[in-house]
């Protein structure tokens, strides 16, 4: 196991941050901590980064324990913090350097590593990092994060407010890192970025809702889904809370996701009572449930 | 010109030295509706947004925004326009009550109707409890929700949303679409930005921005099945990949 962590608390000013946190991550996995602003992610990342003690249990980074070992775990993880904490006045080529440096070596050693994401800023390597934009910032800050070859990488939500183009060219980096052995735990606000891990685990309010593949949290909602769809949308979404047998009503893209409270539904008697109320052009089909789904119902 | 118009904007360019943010960008927004505003960062849509709610000047071109001219009538745009954003909406050491008051004197609205309207407010809301709570305790959707309906006080034709949702969790997301939808549904013009590809399918219509250009603009199916998409995110890496 690269990380195990077992029944994590932290408390701040009698507010719980998080409440009984376990979980493992395996050696070579890629494993996602999925959850909205809040929900304890980074609080769990500084704990196990040993930036900051948890107020009760234990766990182990790397095989060291994040109490006692402290030193070791620094030396053997990578982390790259949610908010850019590079040196603005220092260039690219500083700001890797003083890394390497600090954790006793250079650039040369393990160029190899980060040579896929550094080639990218390497032409702008003498302007400060303070003057990169957002996704230049992003590709700096894990060439850091890399540049001592750590065991363990965390990346507290490396795509946050990132453009839909970026997120997918970051998570082919993330994809790349992995084959190359390293051990990734990273944290993201975006449930579509779900699908792209080997594990993941939903949490909110400090709590871990659940832990599974991606496919087996899809395979266990509980529930049939139904896209449902008429002309005016805000009506529509009226309409499906107000109807009595109904279990759930999310807007999803540009559909409504739609559950029923009754095992015998039969979509027919939702399409008489929709048309009932006004609404054209009404459909209604069973579709798939997605990791957001799977949350809100968890949430609920 | 249509008197259903809320937002004409006709080749708006903004320049910085050689640089072109924003290049004759051409669009209107209809009275009611819901408009997307999405491109990729550095796109030039935080510029074009600041030229259309009146705090950045346009280097060429034209823009008229609730009926006045963004180059020479800003301060009357501003009257007539709400705005929030992730990054600033309410005051965290100020109290929810607080800063309902706050916004509905800077809106100058009298204190009766500020009473009136914070009443209001907090009965639609369900926040009876959290009046006199400072909004820095509050978890960020509440906030954004809060922020949302006081961008709303001094009942504004049109109201500028910049990436609202950020980091919200996926109900309290829905919920705050849910309010868009019914302000909509009122009238209420809805320009809104986000990094969510399934929020940009609850717009009315889209724009998509490249490089300072309007590359892309009309309903999320017709942009669906112009670029030949299953979803809207599909749309914005074929557009924004090139």
């Amino acid at each position: 196991m690269s990380i195990v962590v077992s029944n994590i608390s932290k408390s701040y000013k009698g507010v719980k941050a998080l409440s009984n946190i376990s979980f493992e991550v395996k050696e070579g996995e890629l494993f996602g901590l999925i959850g909205p602003d809040g929900a304890g992610k980074t609080t769990l990342f500084r704990v196990l980064t040993t930036l900051l003690f948890a107020d009760e249990g234990q766990a182990s980074v790397a095989g060291f324990d994040i109490v006692k070992d402290y030193k070791i775990i620094r030396e053997s993880v990578g982390y790259m913090p949610g908010r850019f904490s590079l040196y603005q006045d220092l260039t690219v080529e500083e700001n890797l350097n003083f890394f390497a440096t600090i954790f006793g070596t250079t650039i040369d050693e393990n160029y190899d590593l980060i040579k896929d994401i550094y080639v990218q800023i390497e032409p702008f390597k003498n302007r400060r990092a303070g003057k990169l934009s957002g996704g230049m910032k992003q590709k700096l800050a894990l060439s850091c994060a890399l540049i001592h070859k750590p065991k363990v990488l965390f990346l507290d939500e490396p795509t946050t407010g990132v453009d839909p183009v970026s997120r997918k060219e970051f998570w082919e980096m993330i994809k790349r890192l992995q084959l190359k052995g390293i051990t990734i735990l990273v944290s993201t606000p975006y449930m579509d970025e779900a699908a792209l891990c080997d594990r993941i685990g939903l949490i909110q309010d400090g709590v871990i809702l659940q832990i599974d593949s991606p496919e087996a949290i899809i395979k266990q909602y509980p529930k049939s889904i139904y896209n449902v769809r008429a002309d005016n949308m805000y009506q529509l979404i009226q309409s499906l809370k107000a109807y009595e047998h109904s279990h759930s009503v999310y807007p999803f893209g540009e559909f409504v996701h739609y559950t029923d409270r009754r095992t015998g539904f039969n979509p027919v008697d939702l399409k008489l009572y929709l048309a009932e109320r006004q609404l054209a052009n009404i459909t209604i089909e069973l579709t798939q449930p997605t990791i957001e789904d799977a949350f809100m119902e968890l949430a609920k | 010109m249509e008197n259903n118009r809320v937002i004409e904007v006709k080749e708006l360019t903004k320049m910085f030295g050689d640089f072109t943010a924003v290049s004759a960008i051409t669009f209107n927004v209809k009275k009611g509706e819901i408009f997307g505003f999405l491109g990729a960062n550095g796109a030039g849509k935080t510029t074009a947004m600041k030229m259309l709610i009146g705090i950045s000047k346009p280097t060429a071109g034209a823009a008229k925004v609730a009926g006045f001219d963004v180059a020479s009538q800003a301060e009357d745009i501003k009257k007539n326009i709400g705005y929030m954003s992730q990054k600033f909406a309410l005051y965290d050491d100020l109290t929810v009550k607080e800063n309902i008051t706050f916004f509905g004197g800077i809106y100058g609205l009298t204190r009766a109707r500020i009473k009136e309207k914070t009443h209001k407010l907090i009965e639609e809301l369900g926040l009876q409890d959290l009046t006199d709570k400072l909004v820095g305790s509050l978890p960020l959707g509440w906030k954004q929700k809060i922020a949302f309906s006081v961008s709303l006080l001094h009942e504004p034709k049109i109201v500028f949303l910049d990436e609202p949702t950020g980091g919200v969790d996926p109900i309290t997301r829905r919920q705050f679409w849910e309010m868009i939808y019914k302000s909509a549904n009122n009238g209420t013009t809805i320009f809104v930005t986000t990094h969510y590809m399934d929020e940009a399918e609850y717009c009315d219509r889209v724009s998509i921005m490249v490089n300072g250009k309007i590359e892309a603009l009309d309903t999320p199916k017709r942009l669906k099945e112009q670029y030949k998409a299953e979803t809207m995110n599909d749309v914005f890496l074929k557009l924004a990949r090139g």
